[in-house]
Formats: structure tokens, C-alpha cells, sequence
């Protein structure tokens, strides 16, 4: 159940509240020890962060200790940050493995009906009414299909598809092998894909063995 | 014509190895081999099956322009986790620093002792030994 919690589009084809100079320069501040430059961070990007640790761990009590736990570290290792991918970025992966740690903790899977009340609102006005209508539909499955995956799929899922992160990093921070990371993503998009197209399986196919 | 139509026992047990290869094929395309593409183009299940998988892509890459707002007061204890975290770090580095020079005492105590008795001894040995020498 969401607690407290909404959803808002975020600008499309961007990442919502951040612009990259400015990011570049509150981190060059926050490297030379300017802790407002890193509270100005932490207010920059906190929802982000948040919302990957929502989507990650399926709950807020959970997502909110990750977040925490996740600017921590990042403000533990903020010299070690080299720019050459963004600050955001950075931050998804220190709580992807926040996130890997607090979910492997706890080891029970919530059904918790995530998502079920928030309002998705579709950002391409590009689309038909119809059009959109079943593309928020989509989402709005989609997010539930989401979280009835087990925890070790789910996360790859989202790093991949949803945070676009390389194989590499996903598996890095998950504490997996890249090839392990590629099958687990396969798996959970087969997944997703049954429980939201259902009835394709063999056995329903005319002739099939 | 439907899936169900053009399905054959054949094609059935082909379309089921070919599951997890369609969904790496949903983002790219080089994930099917030539007998996998060739498959695929005369058979209208694992199309639909492959539509299906671009839709839930497409879906899954659309959530990241949504965004959860946190109930209010994160940053607050996001901040308030970290100096919390440096309180505890500086108690635990004074407490090191301590215990590092109590145990530094301790092993200077026993060297200067170890160092008396071992001067004290010499001593007693080389008074021991004058008067035979003489």
C-alpha cells in the first residue's frame, strides 16, 4: 500500500529535475567539501532516487531506509565520483545495490498491491485519447505486474528496461554475472509478458503436445 | 488467420525454445539466430508473441518518465542519517584513537620495564663477575 506517496509525470525524454551544469557543479562543490552543495544534491534528486528504491524494494518503509542508506554512501564516496556518467546515474547504481542488500535482508515478498492507487498519467500528448488510454492501461499493469516478480528479477527488470543501465553495471551492483543478468532479464520479461497477455502458453495452442 | 491456426505440434515445441530468445529479440534484434528469424517470419504466434514483448517494453521504458513523490521529510532524514552516521564515526574513531593509546602505554610500559630488568640484570652480572676477574 502507498503511503503518503503519488505519482507525477516527469518531463519526457529527460530526467525530470536535474540539469546536468548545474548537477556538475554542485558535485565539484559537494568533492571539495560543501556540504550545502550536497544537501542542494540531495533535494535535487531525492524523488529519483526515491522512485527507483519504490520500484526496487516494492514498499516505502523499505525504499525510504535505502534512500537513506544509498546518499550515505554516495557522500562516503562522493571524492570517488568521476563525472564520467551523471550524478543521477551514479546514485542508481549505489541504490540498486542499497536496494539489492535491504531486499536480500529481508527476504519476504510483500503484496502489498503497490502502485494499485496511484494515478498514471500518461506524457506523450503525441497519442490519440484512445491510444493513451490503453497505454496507461499498460502502465498501470505493468506496474502491478512488476511487483508480484521475485525481488532478483524485478530489480534487473527495472535497472535494464525501466533505468536503461548497462548489463555491465547492473550486474556489478547486483553482485551477479553479467551473463546471469542478461538470463534474469529475459526471465522477467517472459514473465511480465505472461501475466500481462495471458492465455499464449503451448498448451493452449490447438495441437500442441 | 489466428495464432491457434497456423499452430502445429512441430511449431509448438519450436515457438516454446524460442521463448526467452523473443524476449531478448523485443530489444534486439540480432538476438535471433537465422533459423530463429526464419521461424518467426512464417509464424504469426511467436510475431504476436514478439508484439506483445515490444509492448511491455515499451510500457517498462515510458515508467521512467513517471516519478513516486516521497511522503514529506526524506531529505530531512536522509540528512539526518548522515550526521548521524559522522556522529558515530567520530566517537568510534576518538574511542579507537584511545584504545590505540592506552594499548601504545601498555607496550611502552612493558618495553621501558622489559628494558630496566634487562639493565639491572646486566648490572648484577657484571658486579658478579669483578671479583673473579681480579
Amino acid at each position: 500500500m502507498v503511503t503518503g506517496a503519488g505519482t507525477s509525470p516527469g518531463p519526457p525524454g529527460r530526467a525530470p529535475r536535474t540539469d546536468p551544469e548545474a548537477m556538475a557543479a554542485l558535485v565539484a562543490r559537494a568533492q571539495a567539501g560543501d556540504d550545502q552543495a550536497f544537501e542542494d544534491l540531495v533535494t535535487a534528486t531525492h524523488v529519483e532516487t526515491y522512485t527507483l528504491a519504490r520500484r526496487l524494494t516494492g514498499n516505502d518503509d523499505d525504499a525510504r531506509d535505502v534512500v537513506q542508506e544509498a546518499y550515505l554512501r554516495a557522500y562516503r564516496s562522493l571524492d570517488r565520483f568521476r563525472g564520467e556518467a551523471r550524478f543521477s546515474t551514479w546514485m542508481y547504481r549505489i541504490t540498486a545495490n542499497c536496494a539489492s542488500t535491504q531486499v536480500g535482508r529481508r527476504r519476504r515478498h510483500r503484496h502489498d498491491e503497490l502502485l494499485e492507487d496511484l494515478v498514471v498519467v500518461d506524457t506523450r500528448p503525441e497519442l490519440d485519447p484512445e491510444a493513451q488510454a490503453d497505454a496507461a492501461d499498460l502502465r498501470h499493469r505493468v506496474n502491478g505486474a512488476l511487483d508480484e516478480l521475485p525481488p532478483k528479477l524485478r530489480a534487473v527488470v527495472i535497472l535494464r528496461d525501466v533505468y536503461d543501465l548497462p548489463h555491465e553495471a547492473i550486474a556489478a551492483e547486483l553482485g551477479i554475472s553479467e551473463s546471469a543478468a542478461k538470463v534474469r532479464l529475459h526471465r522477467a520479461r517472459k514473465k511480465l509478458k505472461e501475466r500481462l497477455f495471458p492465455g499464449r502458453e503451448p498448451d493452449d495452442i490447438e495441437g500442441a503436445p | 488467420m489466428s495464432p491457434r491456426q497456423v499452430a502445429t505440434p512441430q511449431a509448438g515445441a519450436a515457438c516454446a525454445d524460442l521463448g526467452q530468445h523473443l524476449a531478448a529479440a523485443a530489444s534486439d534484434p540480432a538476438a535471433l539466430d537465422r533459423a530463429a528469424r526464419d521461424h518467426v517470419e512464417t509464424c504469426l504466434r511467436c510475431q504476436a508473441d514478439l508484439v506483445q514483448h515490444r509492448r511491455v517494453l515499451r510500457a517498462l521504458r515510458s515508467l521512467r518518465t513517471e516519478v513516486l513523490e516521497p511522503a514529506p521529510g526524506l531529505v530531512t532524514e536522509v540528512l539526518a542519517h548522515i550526521e548521524e552516521a559522522g556522529e558515530r564515526h567520530v566517537i568510534r574513531s576518538l574511542l579507537t584513537g584511545r584504545r590505540a593509546a592506552y594499548i601504545g602505554g601498555l607496550a611502552a610500559a612493558t618495553a621501558a620495564a622489559s628494558a630496566a630488568g634487562a639493565i639491572v640484570l646486566v648490572t648484577r652480572t657484571k658486579n658478579r663477575r669483578l671479583p673473579l676477574a681480579g
